[in-house]
């Protein structure tokens, strides 16, 4: 609790006592044998009520001065003030106690999901290690250089971004992205922000400014999210305005219209001016909408904080709003679905051992630069010796032929075994076909494949689970490898052989074949697909840890490569919703109902209390429950 | 320019009263307050002294709402 809290609990207890001992005076009858029995119990209960209430008049006061009436303490003010008039002494008292109680509640909640968000999301270094000299010498952050080394040891978060110079070691990367094994990290690899180092010393060469660090972007990115509110906390900001002064017309119209009609009939008991006031002030009680406007942007903020704790971060509320509803999700291929690397998955139709094979075709392609031939080298994995390669020629768009310890060897695709007159076999898989001849006489092919994601199948499952329509998978390759891959985790639809420009127009298309309501969600790994994420409702980028580009176009990132935390996403933003909606729900509810019966008389200003603390705490507590993560069931 | 502020302030309500305010100071090109974050994000216009025009901010600030604060 900070300090202001503690005294306002310190008023609220004293001022409790006070009304304590005053009520049971009170029930036991002393206060009426006291001389001037009427001015006395007023003097006495209005101290409880001003050590609870003295700051909320001052603010009704200043209200009335700026002409900003119709606010919380104004209602409050006019509704307590009114009771005391009336000789509702307790009841005026009481219910400024419990609107401070409610206050006090409701900022403590606040702070209370504040700091767990700030926990959650502890990934702000203190200071760096800078090596100055030879000696460390321990600096700010932003003191920090590009260029300058630093030294991370063991159990320090690493500061900035950078690359690794010397040591091996591990980094615990939870705070990013909810991943809970560690990573291991070596000499000469890029490493992040925000990781903890766990087990070696690392000598890190700074790449990027304290400023533009993976750390600063996603501490700017979480702390700005509740800025852009979602429809429901614009529609209760909306309605709020309306509402206040339709209840407090309405509360005036319940003071004073009905007395007037019954002096204007000669009722029989009179005009009643007290009781239709009292029941007036009471709808005022009633009507604070305090509950709502407070517990939805609760609601949304700790549902952000949940999102960023699991690795999801999400750029607003009205993101996380959007993504409840997702009815169309539409993928990238490389790099989404599959892993947007290339992979040796086999080597076919040969005679002679796997091993020489893949050793011949390394060495043929020991001076490319292309993928399909870097991967060839990684999968030989051993050093290669370049001076047993002789003659080498590389035919654009077709292979490379060269003279491998005295051999002729042409690795490549069909068109290369054409032209030397060796007989390619086609491949059944669906990939790229490595063929390889040797001598002028067919040895067999390689088959290299893009595998497709761990989790991709599962997380496409659970997204048709939760009732997502359409899953459409959008690719630049060709139409037997898109649509095996499509088949194979179960997308519904799938468009192949696209330019980047058309998966623009393709997204167009699907945008305008759903309903306002649905959300159209793309998914990509922020390379080259700008365009497209911003061009969809929720644009989600993924594995975009240090991609600066894929932060600054996407809604929605995942910080790692895992499509099931979409999955996870969806979830987090459909209980965020249902809790919203469950609060403006019971809020309403009950205070209509209220509302009702005060306008009829049934409630008194105790049902008021509650329909205006009692609700509130209830809707703050509902929407603390945001912070939980769901778990994919 | 951007630049963000640590503010205190009590109720959300309070907070919109301060992002207005502090909107219509001269040399505030926009500004957003982000109430659950407890930041004031202040984007300067062209050439404007930032301490000066923070000044003028808190001064706004306290007018409408005298029971927060900002750290400049």
């Amino acid at each position: 609790m900070t300090k202001k809290q503690k005294k306002v609990l310190i008023r609220i207890i004293i001022s409790t006592v006070l009304l304590a001992v005053l009520m049971i005076l009170e029930k036991t009858g002393i206060l009426e044998k006291l001389p001037f029995s009427r001015w006395t119990s007023l003097g006495l209960f209005l101290i409880p009520y001003l050590v609870i209430g003295y700051d909320i008049l001052k603010k009704a006061g200043k209200g009335i001065i700026k002409g900003r009436m119709l606010d919380e303490c104004f209602l409050m003010a006019v509704a307590t003030i009114g009771a005391f008039a009336l000789s509702e002494y307790e009841e005026g008292a009481a219910v400024m106690l419990f609107y401070q109680i409610g206050e006090l509640f409701q900022s403590v909640a606040v702070g209370k999901s504040r700091k767990n968000i700030s926990d959650l999301m502890d990934i702000r270094p203190d200071y760096a290690n800078k090596e100055v000299d030879g000696s460390i010498e321990k600096v700010d952050p932003d003191e920090v250089s590009i260029g300058d080394i630093i030294v991370v040891q063991p159990g320090e978060k690493v500061p900035l971004d950078g690359k690794v110079l010397s040591g091996n070691s591990s980094l615990d990367t939870k705070a990013l992205t909810g991943e809970s094994v560690p990573r291991s990290i070596k000499e000469g690899e890029e490493i992040i922000s925000g990781c903890i180092n766990l087990t070696g010393v690392l000598r890190i060469e700074v790449t990027k400014e304290f400023g533009e660090s993976t750390v600063s972007k996603i501490l700017e990115l979480v702390e700005n999210a509740s800025s852009r509110k979602s429809k429901s906390e614009n529609f209760i900001s909306k309605f709020a305005r309306v509402y206040t002064p339709v209840v407090c017309f309405g509360a005036l119209a319940l003071a004073i219209l009905p007395p007037v009609i019954r002096l204007l009939m000669h009722a029989a008991e009179g005009p009643m001016w007290s009781t239709w006031v009292l029941r007036g002030l009471t709808f005022l009680v009633i009507s604070c909408p305090c509950a709502l406007v407070i517990s939805i942007p609760l609601s949304f903020f700790a549902g952000i904080g949940a999102a960023s704790h699991a690795g999801i971060l999400v750029k607003g509320s009205n993101y996380l709003e959007r993504l409840a509803n997702t009815q169309i999700a539409v993928f990238d291929k490389t790099g989404t679905i599959t892993k947007g690397e290339f992979e040796v998955s086999g080597v076919h139709h040969n005679e002679r051992e796997d091993e020489e094979i893949l050793r011949l075709a390394a060495y043929a392609e020991c001076a490319s630069s292309h993928p399909i031939a870097v991967s060839l080298r990684k999968h030989y994995g051993k050093e290669i010796d370049r001076s047993l390669v002789e003659d080498y020629e590389e035919i654009s768009g077709e292979g490379i032929t060269a003279k491998i310890e005295g051999k002729t060897v042409a690795v490549g695709n069909e068109k290369l075994m054409r032209r030397i007159g060796a007989e390619a076999i086609p491949c059944n898989h669906v990939g790229t076909i490595v063929h390889i001849a040797i001598e002028g006489s067919y040895a067999g092919h390689i088959l290299i494949a893009d595998g497709i994601k761990e989790g991709s199948k599962e997380a496409i499952e659970h997204l048709k689970k939760i009732g997502v329509r359409d899953l459409v998978m959008l690719t630049g390759d060709a139409k037997s490898v898109g649509e095996a891959v499509a088949k194979e985790v179960g997308m519904t639809d799938v468009h192949t052989e696209l330019m980047p420009g058309d998966k623009v127009s393709e997204v167009e298309k699907l945008m305008t074949g759903k309903t306002v309501k649905e959300t159209l969600l793309f998914v990509g790994d922020g390379i080259n697909d700008a365009p497209v994420l911003t061009r969809a409702d929720v644009g989600v980028a993924m594995g975009a840890l240090g991609s600066d580009a894929a932060i600054e176009a996407a809604d929605v990132v995942l910080m790692d490569d895992d499509l099931r935390k979409l999955v996870t996403g969806i979830q987090i933003s459909k209980k965020t919703l249902r809790i919203v909606y469950e609060n403006i729900a019971l809020a309403l509810l009950i205070k209509l109902a209220c509302l009702g019966l005060g306008a009829l008389g049934f409630a008194n200003m105790w049902w008021a209390i509650f329909a205006d603390v009692g609700v509130m705490i209830l809707a703050v507590c509902n929407s603390i429950r945001a912070l939980r993560v769901p778990k994919i069931k | 320019m951007k630049k963000t502020y640590k503010i205190e302030v009590d109720c959300a309500n309070c907070a919109n009263l301060m992002e207005e305010a502090a909107k219509k100071v001269e040399g505030v090109a926009s500004c957003t307050v982000n109430f659950m974050a407890l930041k004031m994000i202040v984007e300067f216009a062209e050439g404007a002294d930032e301490k000066a025009v923070m000044k003028n901010v808190v001064k706004a600030c306290k007018k409408v709402e005298d029971d927060c604060e900002i750290y400049v």
